[in-house]
Formats: structure tokens, C-alpha cells, sequence
């Protein structure tokens, strides 16, 4: 505990939490949005594309984040461009995009001669790799995020909630499902550092699926989300370090299982009710 | 005719075409409705219902033809209707309580950045959901209502903005029977005040509350007053049917090929 407390005041660990609460503020907004929307397997589709602009940053070595964030950009305005009308065939578009994008990464990084950097830490996150000017990026992203849900929160509900209706009284649907697709792709990037692409998938879903039954409102389970998120990131960093593990897949871990617990919770309460009655 | 003057139809369109991915749906649709009226719009499944209300609210655009509601292009008179979908189970985990999805229903009256919400938009609310009998469910998840519930909500939703024409598309589908009745007493009285047009797929309930009716498959065979006979209902359905006392209600109980 003492040990903890010290650690705690250091610097890096400082930096990780700061970096964590504004991860977990798009989390939480982006992943209730998505959840809401069931729009979970296009964020998976976004999130594993994603690697191909890894790929490319290493090709033409230039820097991997700003690269990354452009191309997941890319990837979902195309996303949106091709589901929008065609909602029925989805998921075979997603799948598409999903691979094609993983399979053009694992091309470029093939391309690059001598390259020996380690590429896990974006598949399944590296924590210690989190610097100061990506505090700031994350902290103008969050910042464009809050704004926009702030301005448009009615929009969005209408939207999220029956898009058919939203466009029938005059609410630009498809620019607020690609906003929501764009606002995605940055939340996956923010969560890159932490979870890496592979899975950020869990971070999106588990803890906004798990606020979604407690919220009476979409506002109220973007920031109970934002909570869980927060809540399963820092027990991730405490457990990988006394445990010496990587933090990305602890944190997933420590979501899955929190997530597992609550569903048993849950179905014990059903079952004690209904023997009840 | 009824109505002299061209700002006495409501909802008119003028030669109407449309095809899903070359699947023509609707050919050469003309229909004219009056103001005050209450229209049903029958005919079999696929037969062009649902996609002619979808032009008529603006969802869809036409092939070919012309489409004025209120004497303007649907899209603009977006604010002057009201629009209740047909499924009314969708998104049943979605967090959100009776009285913001109402709500949603002022959005259409509002314009700019941000589309604040006033006490006079709350108050409208509140009316509504005590007229509709839904006060009590205000803060009930919208997924916790039974289905008659739930369409109440929707009909809620749609008639806040203070529309002058309300759309329905099957509005009876996904609620018991019991509450069917009780719908269509709901919209008689409504339709004192605005015009009604709803697409429907049974008539039982139909010839004592609709004005006229209008039967749709591919064209419009039939609009007119809700006194259909064998034939015309025969045509539309292309299938000998039988009509029951008290003119339209009919079952399909003939030979079926």
C-alpha cells in the first residue's frame, strides 16, 4: 500500500491516470453512443482497419498517430458511406473493410526494411509509450467530443433512438451518423495507447452495456460509462503492476470480469425474485 | 369533387412513380386528399403502402412525378406533419424515458445550432402525455411500456410538434387487439381537428371510423368512400375474397390460388 501511494505521486504514474480519465471521457461518450446505436461491429471494423495506417506511418516513416488518426478518419466516413443506405448488407461491408485494412498493415510493415519496432504495443496497447503531447491531443479531442455531444445532444438521441423519425422531422441524420462514426474513430485512437486496436473493442462495449440497463437517459449512460471505463483502467494499471503484466490486456480482463460478475449478480436477483413470488 | 380551391388538398400526388432497385413499387399514382379527411390506405403486402407514405413525409423521393403535401414539397412542410412509423419495438433497450422521446417530436419546429428546449416545449409535452393518458409514465423507460403503450407514446411524439396532417403506418401491427378499438376512437377523435391518413392492413375496424379509403397494389385501384364491394377488393387482392356484413371488413376465406 505505502509502495502504491508513493508510485502514485511519481511522475509517470501521474501521467498514465491523467491520460486514463481522458481516454475514459470519449470511452464513455463514444462507446454509449456506439452501444446504443448497435453500432459495436462497425467500432470493430473502424478499430481493426485502423492498423493498416499504422502500417503506412511505418512505410513512409513519418509519425504513427497523426497518420492513424487520419486514415481511421478515412475509414470511417468511407464506413459510413457505404452502411448508410445499405443497412441490410452492413456487416459483410464492415468485414470487408475490417480485414482488408489489417491485411494492407501487415503488408506495409513487410515492405519496410530492417523494421524491428514492436507492433504489439498497438495491437494490444502499451501504456508506457503515453507522452505529454499525447495528453495534449487527447485533451483538444476530448474537448471537440464535448462540444459537439453539448450542441447536439438532441439530435443525437433523435437519431440514435429512431433515425427514420429524425429525418421525417428534419434532423440531418446521416451528418450525425458520421459525426458519430469520425467521433469513433478518434475514441479508438485514444484507446490505442492504452488497449491497443484488437482490443478496444471491450472497452467500447463492456462498460456502456453495463451502464445502459442503469440509465434512464442517453446522457446519464455516457457518464456512468465514462465511470466504468475509468474505474476498469485504473484497477487494470494497479493489478499490472503488482502483477508485472502488460496493463491493456489486465484492463480487458479486469472489464470482462467485472462485466461477468454483474450478469451473475443480475440473474441471481431474477432468480431470488421470481422464487419469491 | 370535394374542394373547389387546389389549397383544399392536403396531401396530392400527381402521376407518382417509384422502384426500389429497379422493383417497381408504385406506377403512375395519382391521389388527392382533402383536407379533414380520414384515409385508409389498404391493399396486400408489397403492394406500395408503406413506400407511398414514405413519399408523402419526405423519406422518399419519387421515380418520377410530383408530390405536394400542404402545397409545398414534403420536405418542407416537415414541420406541419406528424409521422408514426410502424415499428414501434425497435431499440427497446434504449435509454431514454417517455417523456424525451415525446420531446423529440418538438425538434421538427426548431432551427439553428443548438435546438434548445423550452418551458413552452415542456409544457406541450406534459399536455400531450396527459391527453394520450401517459402522464403517469413519464419517467418510465421507454422499453418498460407495454406495445399499446408504446404506440401511444409514438402517436405522442408525433402530434406534440401541433401537426396538421398525422401519418400512420400500420399503427395496430404491433399492439393486441384489445387496444385496436380503442386506437381507432382515438384517431376519430383526432381527425375532428386534423387530417388522418393511415396505412392499414386489416378492415374490420375501418369502415366505421375512415371517411374513404383507398386501395393500393402497384396503382391506386379504388379511393373513394369506404363502401367497397367484392370487386374492387377482388382486384386489389387478386384473389377472391368474402365480405361481411357492414360493408369492408372481409376475410380471405374463397378457394386461395
Amino acid at each position: 500500500m505505502i509502495e502504491w501511494v508513493g508510485w502514485l505521486y511519481s511522475d509517470f504514474m501521474g501521467q498514465a491516470f491523467l491520460a486514463a480519465f481522458l481516454a475514459s471521457i470519449a470511452c464513455g461518450i463514444i462507446g454509449a453512443l456506439v452501444v446504443a446505436n448497435r453500432m459495436v461491429f462497425l467500432a470493430g471494423g473502424i478499430a481493426h482497419a485502423a492498423y493498416g495506417g499504422v502500417g503506412l506511418a511505418i512505410f513512409l516513416r513519418v509519425p504513427i498517430l497523426p497518420v492513424v488518426t487520419i486514415f481511421s478518419i478515412l475509414c470511417a466516413l468511407l464506413l459510413g458511406l457505404i452502411t448508410f443506405k445499405r443497412q441490410h448488407h452492413a456487416d459483410a461491408l464492415v468485414s470487408a473493410l475490417w480485414s482488408v485494412g489489417m491485411a494492407l498493415g501487415v503488408i506495409f510493415v513487410n515492405l519496410t526494411p530492417g523494421y524491428q519496432a514492436d507492433l504489439m504495443g498497438y495491437l494490444f496497447g502499451s501504456i508506457l509509450t503515453v507522452t505529454r503531447s499525447d495528453i495534449f491531443i487527447m485533451a483538444i479531442l476530448d474537448g471537440l467530443l464535448f462540444m459537439w455531444i453539448w450542441l447536439f445532444y438532441r439530435e443525437v438521441m433523435a437519431v440514435s433512438y429512431d433515425m427514420e423519425y429524425a429525418q421525417v422531422i428534419g434532423i440531418p441524420a446521416f451528418r450525425i451518423y458520421y459525426f458519430i462514426l469520425v467521433f469513433t474513430a478518434v475514441a479508438v485512437i485514444l484507446l490505442m495507447r492504452f488497449v491497443g486496436l484488437i482490443l478496444v473493442l471491450a472497452m467500447l462495449s463492456i462498460p456502456s452495456y453495463l451502464s445502459e440497463s442503469w440509465s434512464g437517459s442517453l446522457k446519464r449512460m455516457m457518464v456512468l460509462s465514462s465511470l466504468f471505463t475509468f474505474l476498469f483502467m485504473v484497477l487494470g494499471l494497479l493489478v499490472s503492476y503488482e502483477l508485472n503484466l502488460p496493463a491493456g490486456p489486465i484492463m480487458i480482463v479486469v472489464a470482462g470480469v467485472s462485466f461477468g460478475l454483474v450478469e451473475c449478480l443480475k440473474l441471481f436477483w431474477r432468480w431470488r425474485r421470481s422464487k419469491n413470488y | 369533387m370535394r374542394g373547389e380551391k387546389l389549397t383544399d388538398w392536403v396531401v396530392e400526388l400527381m402521376e407518382v412513380s417509384f422502384s426500389y432497385d429497379g422493383h417497381e413499387v408504385l406506377r403512375d399514382v395519382s391521389i388527392k386528399v382533402p383536407k379533414g379527411d380520414f384515409l385508409a390506405l389498404i391493399g396486400p403486402n408489397g403492394g406500395g403502402k408503406t413506400t407511398l407514405i414514405k413519399i408523402c413525409v419526405g423519406l422518399l423521393k419519387p421515380k418520377k412525378g410530383a408530390v405536394n403535401v400542404l402545397g409545398m414539397e414534403p420536405d418542407k412542410a416537415r414541420y406541419r406533419i406528424g409521422y408514426v412509423p410502424q415499428d414501434t419495438n425497435r431499440n427497446k433497450d434504449f435509454p431514454a424515458n417517455v417523456f424525451d422521446i415525446v420531446l423529440t417530436g418538438r425538434l421538427a419546429r426548431k432551427r439553428g445550432f443548438r435546438r434548445s428546449i423550452s418551458n413552452e416545449d415542456r409544457l406541450r409535452v406534459e399536455n400531450i402525455l396527459k391527453k394520450m393518458h401517459l402522464y403517469e409514465y413519464r419517467n418510465r423507460r421507454i422499453g418498460e411500456l407495454s406495445g399499446g403503450q408504446r404506440q401511444r407514446v409514438f402517436i405522442a411524439r408525433a402530434l406534440v410538434g401541433e401537426p396538421e396532417i398525422l401519418f400512420m403506418d400500420e399503427p395496430t401491427a404491433s399492439v393486441d387487439p384489445s387496444f385496436q378499438t380503442e386506437l381507432y376512437e382515438l384517431l376519430k377523435k383526432l381527425n375532428e381537428s386534423l387530417t388522418i391518413i393511415v396505412v392499414s392492413h386489416d378492415m374490420s375496424v375501418l369502415s366505421s371510423y375512415v371517411k374513404s379509403v383507398a386501395c393500393v397494389n402497384g396503382g391506386v385501384f379504388y379511393h373513394g368512400a369506404p363502401e367497397l364491394t367484392e370487386e374492387i377488393i377482388g382486384k386489389v387482392y387478386h384473389c377472391p375474397v368474402e365480405l361481411i356484413a357492414h360493408g369492408v371488413p372481409h376475410r380471405v376465406l374463397k378457394e386461395h390460388r
